[in-house]
């Protein structure tokens, strides 16, 4: 639905478009005779092909620290940029591979391994977990890297790569006021994403007006009031079980009557599955398209906690209604939201804001260089 | 939950079969996918990791017998390790001796407490208790209010006292149960992150001050790799008794649940499937392997019928597939009581070999299907019903016609009908006494 605006967003890869092999026959130090490629049932999608994975040796014995050391040593670097902190914990994990390395000196199939093993676990999937270290290992030998910081630049550059290649964030519609659906499956953030972007907007010194279409839940309408209130933020409201659409008509109303800048729209959590409720958001959707000059806009949350599930969710949601970017929510966790890789990837959604708590000011635009330096 | 997680298993499976032995490359190669599909599915990489390791030793070992095929061989030896990380048998909940039992929901933000706790005193008061509710969560937004609302729909008492500290609020709520003589408090905190030390403290102090004899981890049956991560942390701080998993009604492949009771060695023992306040289930290990593994849930699937049918047919039915005796009879007493009992699609999942029917048909068992399949049945003769192998060219032309259906549709549905007998036998093979048990543990 809403072709239309499918047209603003900027082409996306295809999907199954592979990237450039890495160059097979590059000088590198390896050795083939030295280190025997390690026995055949680790995971072969790594390197292209089945050949014996190149070993590189390193310049010079790395860092001899052990990995606490490396951990702290992190803490104290980085801890300045809150993303970096919120994800200190992710980091420490997937800078294992990193670690490893300092006590082996070589890069060795194993490390790929590690690698592809830490983006997993930072649930990027596998495709994009392959994918990322092919194009990271075709790097590394393409470039000759061989210490630790060319390492790590490597992987960063790649990941930051692939969230730029989901496409830029979609232009802001030039409706007046600007409607912004808040979706998502349930307990992700939605309404407390709503209430930080009305806080960012308010501080931007636009005129927010939140609509409280949550009429499922109990307490829904509530929980959004309550953050109206302490936001100084207006919200318009019907009763719990009311039909969500005629919230959204009345606050389009109410809207163009005070003169708004931008609606936000906190809708039910709903699970992707239930076909009833996505339509129920596409009627929405359709009579807020309908009563405003240009057209509204939907944020898909995402918890940073979720699973390979998250790509269905994209996709269901996406039939629903024209989801432009994603917030990906409490990377205040140990969770690592990889699954916006693979979201980007299979459909082209990029990620517009990250949750860092629950606090009002705890929203942040999304960086992808600054997501990959928290990665690894 | 769990879906296509079974049918890409089987995917695995189909490959192995026809062959007589099981290279080293076969094995390695069935490993290797069953790997991809169980991290596609959530399932945490090391417990990947794991699972493939052991299925390997088993499946390659002498443990491979001559009675069944090597095929046959590894869907049993899949179906021991998947109810062994799932946790074998269920586990029921913990009650105090002396009444009030506390009950504890612990876990991160918006992983559905409220809603669980909810839930769960329905299901308790349908047990014969008294539950009362209590709302800890002094920091979300109206998340008194939500339980409060919540507690009138359902009628059940909720406390809540205004106080900036939670465990004083649950002690004064633990006084209050025993005054008004309610046998059950369940506890609802607010949400946390496991590493938050603070919040985490919150939780120790609550257990010390009224020492629940339940305390439950809810966790979303959507989360990733990070769930044993925060699993571990909360066992860590809390040593909590179980697991309950929420939104199992949504496509999740479960990995999350998968991987828990490995990692953290405690049970899943309740599963919230859908949005209605009665939709709260024991999870049984063994049942959700079976589905996993497109084996059906015939002992779930007895346990609705019972709520609607006989104990007596039940039992019956039970006694057939204990000694491989279910027919087409059998099969259309099912499906005629399956429309009674409504939920087609949940029943069709614990169906053996349904599910992949309606699957394969890329479209919902739905009635008029359903209809179909009852004409065929009885359009059948007594003795075919008891015996689909004198099923031949011009019986199954006369029932198409008989029920004004086609041969394929006859063929099809006798096809599948002997799948599922297979299936069964293959659980009950030499030797398989033990996984007939764990199948239907009467
Ligand atoms: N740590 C952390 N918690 C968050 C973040 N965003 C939201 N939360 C918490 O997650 C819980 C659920 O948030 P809500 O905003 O109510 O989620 P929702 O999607 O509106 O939930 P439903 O409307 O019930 O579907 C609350 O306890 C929030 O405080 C975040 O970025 N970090
Ligand atoms: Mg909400």
């Amino acid at each position: 639905m809403a072709g239309k605006r499918k047209k603003k967003r900027p082409p996306r890869r295809k999907k199954g478009e592979r990237p450039p092999p890495p160059a097979k026959k590059l000088p590198t130090t390896q050795k083939k005779g030295e280190k025997a490629p390690e026995d055949e049932e680790r995971t072969v999608e790594v390197g292209p092909g089945q050949e014996p994975e190149p070993v590189i040796v390193l310049d010079e014995p790395a860092v001899e620290a052990g990995e606490a050391d490396a951990g702290e040593e992190d803490e104290k670097e980085e801890d300045d940029g809150r993303l970096s902190k919120g994800m200190f914990r992710s980091r420490k994990l997937l800078r294992r591979p990193f670690s490893r390395m300092a006590t082996r000196r070589a890069i060795d199939p194993e490390f790929w391994n590690d690698a592809e093993e830490a983006l997993i676990a930072a649930d990027t999937g596998v495709e994009c977990a392959v994918e990322i270290v092919e194009r990271a290992r075709g790097r590394i030998l393409r470039e000759g890297i061989r210490d630790i910081d060319g390492l790590k630049g490597a992987f960063r550059t790649e990941v930051a790569e692939m969230l730029r290649s989901f496409g830029d964030l979609p232009e802001p519609s030039d409706s007046k006021p600007r409607v912004l659906f808040i979706v998502g499956v349930n307990g992700v953030g939605k309404t407390t994403t709503a209430a930080k972007i009305g806080y960012l907007m308010k501080n931007r010194g636009e005129k927010v007006l939140f609509a409280a279409a949550d009429t499922f839940r109990a307490a829904g309408i509530e929980q959004m009031e309550m953050w109206a209130d302490r936001l100084g933020i207006p919200v318009v409201r019907h009763k719990t079980g009311g039909d969500p659409a005629a919230v959204v008509f009345d606050a389009v109303e109410s809207a163009g009557a005070r003169g708004i800048d931008v609606l936000l729209v906190d809708t039910a959590g709903r699970l992707h599955t239930k076909k009833n409720l996505m339509e129920e958001l596409g009627k929405m959707w359709r009579v807020a398209d309908r009563n405003v000059p240009g057209t509204p806009e939907a944020i898909l949350v995402i918890d940073a906690t979720t699973g390979q599930n998250g790509i269905i969710q994209a996709r269901v949601f996406g039939e629903a209604l024209d989801v432009g970017s994603i917030a990906l929510t409490k990377m205040d966790g140990s969770a690592r939201g990889g699954v916006v890789m693979a979201i980007g990837k299979e459909i082209g959604i990029p990620v517009a804001f990250i949750g860092m708590g629950e606090g009002m000011s705890d929203l942040r635009p999304f960086d992808p260089e600054e997501y990959a330096q928290a990665l690894f | 939950m769990f879906e296509g997680l079974g049918d890409r298993l089987q995917g695995v499976f189909a490959k192995l079969r026809g062959k007589g032995k099981l290279s080293e490359k076969d094995i390695d190669a069935a490993m290797r996918e069953i790997r991809l599909v169980l991290l596609e599915a959530d399932v945490n990489f090391k417990v990947v990791k794991m699972f493939t390791d052991r299925i390997r030793t088993r499946a390659s070992g002498e443990e491979v017998t001559k009675s069944v095929t090597p095929a046959q061989q590894v869907v049993k030896i899949v179906f021991d390790e998947m109810t062994d990380i799932l946790g074998g048998s269920s586990k029921a909940l913990n009650f105090a001796a002396h009444p009030p039992s506390v009950l504890m929901l612990v876990g991160l933000q918006g992983s559905g407490k409220t809603t669980a706790a909810a839930k769960l005193a329905v299901m308790l008061r349908r047990k014969g208790r008294e539950p009362m509710l209590v709302a800890a969560d002094v920091y979300r937004p109206a998340a008194v209010e939500q339980l409060q609302i919540l507690g009138a729909q359902i009628d059940i008492p909720v406390a809540y006292f205004k106080h900036k500290s939670a465990s004083k609020i649950v002690e004064k709520a633990v006084e209050e149960a025993s005054r008004s003589g309610r046998d059950v408090v369940i506890l609802d905190t607010a949400g946390r992150l496991h590493i938050d030390e603070e919040m985490m403290q919150e939780l120790v102090d609550i257990k010390g001050s009224v020492s629940p004899c339940e305390t439950l981890l809810v966790v979303d049956a959507m989360t990733g790799q990070d769930a044993v991560n925060v699993a571990l942390a909360f066992r860590e701080k809390l040593d909590f008794d179980g697991i309950l998993i929420t939104k199992m009604d949504g496509d999740a492949r479960g990995g999350a649940a998968l991987s828990m009771k490995t990692v953290t060695g405690k049970p899943i023992k309740l599963a919230s499937v859908g949005e209605k306040m009665d939709d709260l289930e024991e999870f049984h290990p063994d049942r959700v392997a079976s589905r996993i593994l497109g084996m059906g849930d015939i002992v779930s699937l007895v346990e609705k019928a019972e709520q609607t049918i006989t104990e007596e047919r039940a039992r019956k039915l039970e006694e057939k597939l204990r000694k491989h005796k279910f027919d087409f009879n059998d099969f259309l007493e099912q499906m005629q009581q399956i429309k009674q009992m409504g939920g087609l699609e949940k029943v069709m999942e614990m169906v053996p070999g349904m599910g992949s029917i309606s699957r394969a048909q890329g479209m919902g068992m739905d009635e008029r299907h359903l209809g179909r399949i009852e004409a065929i049945i009885q359009s059948m003769t007594p003795e075919e019903r008891e015996n689909a192998q004198i099923l031949n060219a011009s019986r199954r032309k006369r029932i198409a016609r008989g029920s004004g259906t086609s041969t394929q549709d006859v063929n099809q549905l006798v096809k599948q009908f002997t799948q599922m007998q297979k299936m069964m036998k293959q659980l009950t093979g030499k030797g398989g006494m033990g996984m007939l048990k764990k199948l239907f543990p009467f």
